[in-house]
């Protein structure tokens, strides 16, 4: 499972690299998202995926599964959010100001 | 009593959050920023003294123990860094309220300005990787924010720039705490620092090791430094003022926790961080000299200012740590002055190419005057304050052999001198271009933080003695991470 896991991050990876490589502002964006959730997986593949009950005491449990990446990956996701919504915004705010639709050059 | 260890982060957090609903209220959003930023360097202050007398401080959040819970550590480092962060950036908001229009300060200027020095300050003093990565990501959204407020067109274009570069920079951090996650199952820095002492630091830790310096590279400058002269020239003086003071400074923070802390086995990361820092001086003196732009010259004169502090984590003896802790303390005063003169002359004279202006001091004798006290105090002259700090990197140098890091870092003060001296002599003297009826007016309230940080930095030089108890405990400190370890993890070590 972990195996898979992985590649999965690795295909997302790609897909972020190319869409950021790009010359169009909105699939920059969007890459950098693409690119965020790659890295909540791999942070969530790290901790080990599903091994044992759920992190509450109980008594029959002989193993938990680790709860930490996900406390992680949740600060993360909110971070990436904000930060992607800001970054629209601005790419709009650019937008408007000097009718730019890419990285520096006229929007044909 | 540890608790007061959180003061200088959350204190501007609350204070930042209470001025958003206080938005018509221009007058007391200033003098409540203020006061705030005077109350935690006070609190650092006190904090300091308190190190130098009983040791590091720790506050564990939510009294759960390390390595389990978060926590914050306060070393005399870290709480150096803090209390210079608070006292520049206090002055730097004398500067702001003179010179921000009330346009930009109705937009929750002061909000965002107390939310970045709540990041950098909350990086300097968390002794937790994921919690680093939590306040850099504070310190920078709030930067977002103050780089492209204002709207114009410059400050958008590199706003994006600069936004998309530390998204990715961003992502390799998490990356690497991911990795460390994975290998050692820790992110409490200390107990890091313990486990790969105990498992060696293999081909794969130097990896995430490697990680970890192409991130904080990026957000200290150092080689990867692309992105700033454009980012750092873009924003009002203010702004730009508080980036060239702060924001590369937690960069060189990190690294030099990192590299002090955790990855401190394997002597290859010290020679790449040599070569690294000997190429970013020489590009940074290429960059300062090519460019006749002033924003820019004093931009690449920030890049210098890492690769030489950098020399010193390179060198890596107790010296060098001395000489780098002074360096950094006189080089976040210095560039915040720097860039505050560097904008007083562009705000003066609506010109930013320094062949285009001459004569100023002739209009306006109190800036010429700084300027020239400026550029002596970051060329590293004495009586001022760059000079100690060179000499300890120097000497340190000297102690483990390594000449060509010694040569180049020095040589590197010869380029700051002259692309600063080009601006003085351009700039200052020759003959007087503008008459006096043309003039803009000096105003007071703009020549007192000036006035201030140029007295600090003299007073750095001279009083370098009064700062050398605390210094000595920030090299120590850094010298030997179990004291870093033992004051988290107690002292049976697991």
């Amino acid at each position: 499972m972990e195996t898979l896991i992985t590649l999965l991050v690795g295909v997302l990876v790609a897909v972020g690299v190319y869409l950021l490589l790009s010359k169009e502002m909105l699939r920059i964006i969007l890459g950098t998202a693409i690119l965020s959730h790659a890295i909540h997986l791999l942070l969530l593949t790290m901790g080990g995926l599903k091994k044992g009950e759920v992190p509450l005491l109980t008594e029959t449990a002989a193993e938990y599964t680790d709860a930490l990446p996900q406390a992680l990956i949740l600060t993360a996701i909110v971070i990436s959010f904000a930060v992607t919504a800001f970054l629209l915004v601005l790419s709009y705010r650019v937008y408007q100001e000097s009718g730019l639709g890419l990285r520096g050059q006229e929007d044909e | 009593m540890n608790n007061i260890l959180v003061l200088p982060m959350i204190l501007p957090v609350l204070v930042g959050v209470m001025l958003v609903f206080l938005r018509p209220y221009i007058r007391v959003q200033r003098v409540l920023s203020v006061l705030t930023m005077i109350a935690s360097a006070a609190v650092a202050a006190y904090c300091l003294q308190h190190i130098h007398l009983n040791g590091i401080m720790r506050l564990d959040f939510g009294d759960w123990l390390p390595p389990h819970g978060i926590l914050f550590v306060g070393d005399s480092f870290a709480m150096l860094l803090v209390l210079v962060a608070c006292v520049v950036s206090s002055i730097i908001l004398l500067y702001a309220f003179a010179t921000t229009g009330i346009e930009t300060e109705v937009m929750f200027f002061y909000p965002f300005f107390l939310f970045l020095v709540a990041g950098v300050n909350g990086s300097f003093l968390t002794g937790d990787l994921f919690n680093l990565f939590v306040c850099f990501e504070v310190m920078l959204l709030a930067s977002y924010v103050l780089l492209t407020l204002g709207g114009r067109k410059t400050q958008l274009k590199e706003g994006i720039t600069y936004v998309l570069i530390n998204v990715l920079a961003s992502w390799f951090f998490l990356l690497g705490i991911a990795y460390v996650y994975g290998v050692l199952g820790t992110l409490n820095m200390a107990h890091i620092a313990v486990r790969v002492a105990e498992t060696g630091q293999g081909p794969l830790l130097t990896l995430i090791a490697i990680i970890f310096l192409i991130v904080f590279s990026l957000k200290a400058g150092l080689l990867l430094y692309f992105w700033l002269p454009g980012s750092y020239s873009a924003p009002p003086i203010a702004v730009a003022a508080l980036f060239g003071a702060l924001l590369t400074k937690v960069g060189i923070y990190a690294l030099y926790r990192m590299f002090t802390l955790i990855f401190i086995h394997d002597p290859i990361i010290y020679k790449i961080i040599g070569v690294l820092a000997i190429v970013t001086m020489i590009a940074g003196c290429l960059g300062a000299i090519a460019y006749s732009d002033i924003r820019q010259i004093v931009s690449y004169n920030v890049i210098i200012s890492v690769g030489f502090v950098l020399t010193g984590l390179a060198v890596a003896t107790n010296t060098a740590f001395q000489g780098a802790s002074y360096y950094l303390i006189h080089d976040m005063v210095s560039k915040a002055l720097l860039f505050l003169l560097a904008g007083t002359v562009v705000y003066l004279t609506g010109r930013s190419k320094f062949n285009e202006i001459s004569g100023l001091i002739r209009n306006y004798p109190l800036v010429g005057w700084l300027f020239f006290l400026t550029m002596l105090a970051v060329s590293g002259i004495p009586p001022f304050s760059g000079f100690i700090g060179k000499v300890y990197i120097g000497l340190g140098a000297i102690e483990t052999g390594s000449y060509v890091l010694l040569a180049v870092s020095f040589l590197s003060g010869i380029g700051v001198l002259y692309s600063l001296l080009r601006i003085f002599l351009n700039s200052f003297w020759g003959e007087t271009i503008i008459s006096e009826d043309d003039q803009k007016p000096f105003q007071k309230k703009v020549g007192l933080p000036l006035v201030l940080l140029a007295i600090l930095v003299v007073g750095l030089g001279i009083g370098a003695e009064l700062l050398s108890p605390y210094i000595e405990d920030a090299a120590n400190a850094l010298t030997n991470p179990e004291q870093y370890i033992r004051a988290v993890m107690g002292d049976d070590l697991e």
